[in-house]
């Protein structure tokens, strides 16, 4: 089973949910909820990884990650033009009398390699970060990617992420995505079994919850709603849950408590662990509603 | 000599648009006869990379030096690349006028290396 932990609005708790949502499975391992063991954290959000500070894994293996960019042999090029033809990202420009490639825009699809009538066209990988494996807290197994500082490009990094750092068989995997609605989120909780939103209740969570449960509809995945910060804003959240038939399976208060210990790089599981039996609840209700959408 | 200018109508006495690579059109103008063109900027709608683009267009034509307001990194690049001069409009208040400042030698041309920054390319 995968559960992806995403919230359009960034700052609302996935990383929160999303880390003691793994250690109360790891508690459960060899459970219904988590029948093969502790679960597989993969932190998606590239660009910002954080999930680490909270459960601390020990790195177990460190690796570039990169994306294939053309080179081209000026010897037999003949400035023809097909490969920035082709280039629907404009990382190809026929400039003076040849070809100048920016790499930093290529998404490596390939396509000029395919189409350069003169075959001088070769594909080198440009390296745009790296991907970490490694253990954490209570037998987790965890792997994130960190994209290079500068580079554009997230979605290259969490899909090899994906591809790369896998599942023992029959092992729960929880996708800690990336804020925001936009290609990498979509990489990020594409192919999972479950999307669990996490929101707050003010106009701004709600505005960004919008547009997630649009990406969810649209990967046609079952979803439920996780209420941070329970307490300020106003119903407006809830009244949209309801209308939607989205299930909001958890809410958290707004505490000081709660901020002062997360900020202190701890879980909410560790710092407040009454919240075990209601991390089981959200576990199970998942794995109810993956088991009827099937 | 053949010069461009980014401009916001297609109009030799157009004001000079202030963006390169998402200019609205480029006027080509051959400074011997003074006769111009004008042609809509190919890259305006571009999702990334216009300015590279646009520079490509500018070296279509065989344009010797290019006017606009301004240059991002990556037209820049590619515009050294092209070997097409680069010149600032500055206080310039159409392309026509722009083009005699080029001539009387008054406006800033960009040197060696590029402003530093880059948009997101997701």
């Amino acid at each position: 089973m995968r559960i992806a932990v995403a919230s359009g609005k960034g700052g609302t708790g996935k990383t929160t949910v999303a880390t003691s949502l793994a250690l109360c499975l790891a508690a459960n391992g060899g459970s219904a909820l988590s029948p093969a063991g502790p679960p597989l954290l993969l932190d998606c959000d590239v660009e910002a990884p954080n999930a680490h500070l909270f459960l601390r894994p020990s790195w177990e293996a460190v690796w570039p990650v990169g994306i294939p960019v053309p080179q081209i042999d000026p010897a037999g090029c003949t400035a023809c033009g097909r490969c920035a033809e082709v280039c629907a990202f404009n990382a190809l420009a026929i400039l003076g009398s040849g070809v100048q490639v920016f790499p930093e825009l290529c998404h490596g699809c390939g396509s000029c390699t395919l189409a350069c009538p003169e075959g001088v066209i070769t594909e080198v990988v440009r390296p745009i970060g790296v991907l970490r494996r490694g253990t954490a807290q209570q037998g987790i197994d965890f792997g994130h990617g960190e994209l290079s500082i500068g580079e554009p490009m997230a979605v290259p990094v969490i899909r090899e992420l994906k591809r790369q750092v896998n599942a023992r068989p029959g092992q729960v995997v929880i996708l800690d995505a990336p804020p925001g609605t936009s290609c990498p989120v979509v990489e990020a909780v594409r192919g999972s079994d479950f999307l669990l939103l996490v929101t707050e209740p003010t106009p701004f969570g709600l505005h960004d919850l919008r547009l997630a449960v649009e990406v969810g509809h649209a990967l046609g995945l079952p979803m439920g709603a996780v209420i941070n910060r329970d307490g300020i804003g106003d119903d407006s959240v809830i009244r949209f849950c309801e209308n939607e038939g989205i299930p909001v399976l958890m809410r958290i208060p707004f505490e000081r408590a709660i901020a002062r210990d997360s900020a202190l790089g701890r879980t909410l599981l560790e710092t407040h662990p009454e919240y075990a039996p209601r991390f089981r609840e959200l576990a199970g209700d998942i794995l109810r509603q993956v088991e009827g959408a099937r | 000599m053949r010069i461009m200018i980014t401009t916001t109508k297609p109009e030799f006495d157009s004001p000079v648009d202030p963006n390169f690579g998402r200019g609205a059109y480029f006027v080509v103008v051959e400074t011997n006869s003074m006769e111009w063109q004008a042609y809509p900027n190919p890259a305006v709608g571009a999702p990334g990379g216009a300015g590279i683009q646009a520079a490509q267009f500018v070296s279509e034509h065989k344009a010797e030096r290019v006017i606009s307001g301004d240059f991002g990194p990556k037209a820049h690049q590619a515009l050294m690349a092209a070997g097409v001069g680069m010149y600032l409009a500055g206080a310039s208040a159409s392309a026509r006028q722009a083009v005699a400042h080029l001539e009387a030698g008054e406006l800033e041309r960009l040197g060696g290396s590029p402003r530093q920054g880059s948009k997101s390319g997701n």
